[in-house]
């Protein structure tokens, strides 16, 4: 027998209000400085009070995850069926592929910044975050397609089916489980490239929530730190969120992991 | 339609043998059991007819011209995406049929195996059984003169195997279908075949054809009398002959 559901979501609330309580008296019956650790009090007063320009900040850095998560899923299956068309591309290109994945994008930003100039920062933010996201989804894509059922692509031979068809009819919905679960990850990638490139992009140009976490820090103000720092979680657990939701939206007629035993 | 091999062999490329040079002649409207024991080259021999593989030596040919095929795996092969009227209409699909007349077509083979209820479930909702008679109304959904099927009934309990042997026969004869299908169930050989064909272990070579007569009508009882019996134990002997034959 397992637990109610509802307790699913009950138990980490009644968790975080824990937390959240001791936090608040320890802080304030030691009377701990602001500038080591704000109470949640505190963090909220900042919150609401710097709520524009946060909001503001906010939709500067989704928007660069979001076209950058965009990117990295239409380059990235793009480019998995092409490898998957041609084994000769694949070997060719693969290795390039994985050595921008594996290359710390922190050391390559800077570089981007340059070339692309500061000028057209925020094109140079969504490149940074697009070479975080794009190697999953290119690497389970191409996992994905190449899993096809070997009787059914032997069936579709039978049929005389064009590459066309063999890609739309079979590889690309096979390959869906695989390209969803990549894109929970790249959505994840995404923001944390978002955020290393603001990081580097620093002063002036950047405007986005991980500069304004530089900016409060500088200045000491933790309890803007903290307010920036909860939206920019809250940003990472909505993307997650709203991809599983398209996951299980996508494969739950017919996936054995979008499936819940009825019994 | 007719078909003829001959001299037809194949060694795979990592050098396996799978098959020793084969002659046959199969005939308009035969029902042909190619009998074997495990990995004799009897799914090479079927994929070498339906030209998914080409032979290393001999032809294969059709002196009526290339027939139109269905093929039935041992799994039900069907894709879980997409729902059993979808999976039934596939070869239409990918022959571009106009969708109207595909639906029909489809339509009409999942009632001819008895599920037209089930035309808009998926597949995994379906049991073991159902699931093969979706793969069977796939392959006459495109009206094929030339079945080719690959121990399609070795995975089902015994109810079901012998309810499908039935349908199978029924299809057989109304369309007047040549049925190439490979089995290594000797009772399976002798109550749907007209002739069966018998393999040695790897690489196949053909030790014997078995001409089956059978009797207008065949039903469950039929499995029970001295004539099935007979023709079952002619199999089983050039079985066992083709098991102590040096390769």
């Amino acid at each position: 027998m397992s637990a109610p559901a509802a307790l699913r979501y009950v138990m980490p609330l009644i968790v975080g209000a824990i937390v959240l309580g001791a936090w608040e008296t320890l802080v304030r019956y030691y009377a701990v400085p602001v500038f080591v650790l704000p109470a949640p009090s505190e963090i909220a007063r900042a919150f609401v009070a710097d709520f524009s320009s946060l909001l503001a900040s906010l939709w500067a850095t989704l928007r660069v995850t979001w076209i950058a998560f965009a990117l990295a899923v239409i380059s990235g299956s793009a480019l998995a069926i092409l490898f998957s068309q041609s084994r000769l591309v694949e070997m060719a290109l693969f290795p390039y592929a994985v050595i921008l994945q594996v290359t710390p994008v922190i050391a390559i930003a800077p570089l981007i910044l340059i070339w692309v100039g500061f000028d057209r920062v925020e094109l140079a933010l969504v490149l940074i975050a697009w070479i975080v996201a794009f190697f999953p989804v290119l690497s389970s894509m191409t996992v994905g397609l190449r899993s096809a059922d070997a009787n059914l692509v032997d069936l579709f031979r039978l049929y005389g089916a064009s590459r066309g068809q063999r890609i739309r009819l079979l590889q690309f919905p096979g390959a869906l489980p695989f390209l969803l679960n990549g894109m929970k990850i790249a959505g994840g990638l995404a923001l944390i490239g978002a955020v290393v490139a603001e990081f580097v992009a620093g002063s002036g140009t950047a405007t986005g929530l991980a500069w304004r976490i530089i900016e409060a820090g500088n200045r000491l103000e933790i309890a803007r730190m903290f307010a920036a720092l909860a939206l920019l979680s809250a940003v990472g657990i909505v993307n997650f969120y709203a991809l599983a939701a398209l996951e299980f939206v996508c494969l739950r007629r017919w996936h054995e992991s979008a499936i819940t035993k009825e019994s | 339609m007719s078909l003829r091999l001959e001299g037809v062999a194949k060694t795979f490329d990592n050098g396996l043998r799978a098959l020793a040079p084969i002659n046959l002649a199969i005939d308009e409207g035969m029902f042909v059991s190619i009998v074997g024991p495990s990995g004799c080259g009897k799914s090479t021999l079927l994929r070498l007819v339906a030209g998914l593989t080409a032979p290393s030596s001999g032809r294969i040919s059709f002196p009526h011209g290339r027939p139109e095929m269905g093929f039935v795996f041992q799994e039900p092969t069907l894709m879980p995406w997409a729902r059993v009227l979808e999976n039934a209409r596939l070869p239409l699909d990918l022959k571009r049929v106009p969708r109207a007349r595909a639906n029909e077509s489809a339509s009409r083979a999942l009632a001819r195996v008895g599920l037209s209820d089930f035309e808009r479930a998926y597949p995994r909702e379906l049991s073991g059984g159902m699931k093969m008679r979706v793969s069977i109304a796939r392959a006459i959904a495109s009206g094929p003169r030339l079945l080719l099927m690959d121990e399609p009934f070795a995975a089902l309990d015994d109810l079901t195997r012998q309810a499908l042997n039935d349908d199978l026969l029924k299809l057989w004869r109304e369309d007047g279908l040549t049925v190439l299908f490979v089995t290594h169930s000797v009772f399976e050989s002798a109550y749907l075949a007209t002739r069966a064909v018998v393999l040695t272990p790897r690489p196949g070579r053909v030790v014997k054809e078995i001409a089956i007569s059978h009797p207008p009508s065949r039903d469950e009882s039929y499995r029970l009398t001295p004539k099935f019996a007979a023709q079952a134990g002619q199999i089983s002997a050039a079985l066992r002959q083709a098991m102590e034959e040096p390769a």
